[in-house]
């Protein structure tokens, strides 16, 4: 399986998402640039956290414009798994391929601290290896993290089970003690908590290592099985 | 030429906590007649005059960038001005 790792100019999570691919997972991974115009040759595509474009206007929503983009919105509907974490979330908002909208944190304050998350929904392409109900250690680092949808939108990411992680100490104001939603196909994961920086226990928790291992499992079992 | 305006603000239904400090701060201040902050953005847009629809033109921009319709509200004032 082969990941490719969007770069846009003011990304820095980049890199950990590389090494927590490459080195912890043991998959190909490239670097793919926000001007590329082509992400045919990837399985799995991964928007990292930093600050894409200097969070200009509001964060993530210049690079929705970004050549690359729409490749990426072409992918997720081709079904391939799209992971946006912490400002790679934000981008998938402003993008559209998930419902609703960052606030500032609650407390004004940028938070950079573990949080233990818990797994609300074990039955999608990125949480097949956790139990529901799970409740892992995963570190956050945001100052825009506050997430927001309107009632009926909160109803759909319910019924479609749509709500993946939840925060066990809501740490920033979000909705529903939200941290983490997938599109309703299930194949696009947003959340701001970072799971690459929670791949070894030299890092604090390796708690993280275990969504990759899943997205990886269901994309063995969807074409390596089949064949 | 036109001068765009454009005041994006959060929705009243939105919590405002940059808002909500500079309140209190004003209060600190002593002005404790102010009962409501709320922060927003001024963008100021320069537009050659063409064959298009300028609302139609502004609408598309603010909803789709300046604006994050999820939780913002815009509004906008044109002005027409003499290119120097």
């Amino acid at each position: 399986m082969k990941f490719a790792v969007i770069v846009f100019p003011g990304s820095n999570c980049d890199t950990d998402m590389y090494h927590a691919v490459k080195d912890e997972l043991g998959m190909d991974v490239e670097y793919v640039w926000h001007d590329a115009s082509d992400l045919s040759g990837f399985d799995g595509i991964l928007l990292p956290g930093g600050f894409s474009y200097g969070d200009y206007l509001r964060t993530g929503s210049i690079a929705q414009f970004s050549n690359v983009m729409s490749e990426v919105v072409k992918a997720a509907k081709e079904g391939k798994p799209v992971l946006g974490v912490c400002n790679g979330f934000q981008i998938l908002l402003e993008t559209g391929l998930l419902p609703g909208a960052m606030r500032r944190n609650e407390s004004l304050k940028f938070i950079c601290q573990p949080e233990e998350l818990k797994v609300q929904n074990a039955c999608t392409i990125f949480t097949s290896q956790y139990e529901k109900g799970e409740v892992i250690s995963v570190p956050v680092a945001h100052g825009e993290g506050n997430y927001y949808c309107d009632e009926e939108t909160l109803k759909v990411l319910k019924e479609n089970d749509q709500i993946v992680f939840t925060y066990a100490k809501n740490p920033n104001g979000s909705v529903e003690d939200i941290a983490g939603i997938t599109n309703k196909e299930g194949n696009v994961l947003g959340m701001m908590p970072h799971p690459e920086r929670a791949v070894d226990e030299l890092l604090g928790s390796k708690d993280g290592l275990k969504l990759f291992q899943s997205i990886v499992k269901s994309w063995r079992e969807r074409y390596v099985a089949a064949t | 030429m036109y001068k765009v305006k454009v005041y994006v603000t959060l929705r009243e239904s939105v919590l405002d906590p940059q808002g909500k400090a500079v309140m209190h701060s004003l209060h600190k201040m002593g002005q404790s007649e102010v009962e409501d902050v709320r922060i927003g953005k001024y963008l100021e847009l320069t537009l050659q005059k063409g064959d298009y629809d300028l609302d139609e033109k502004i609408v598309a921009m603010c909803s789709k960038l300046l604006s994050n319709p999820v939780i913002e509200d815009y509004r906008y004032e044109v002005e027409e001005v003499v290119a120097q």
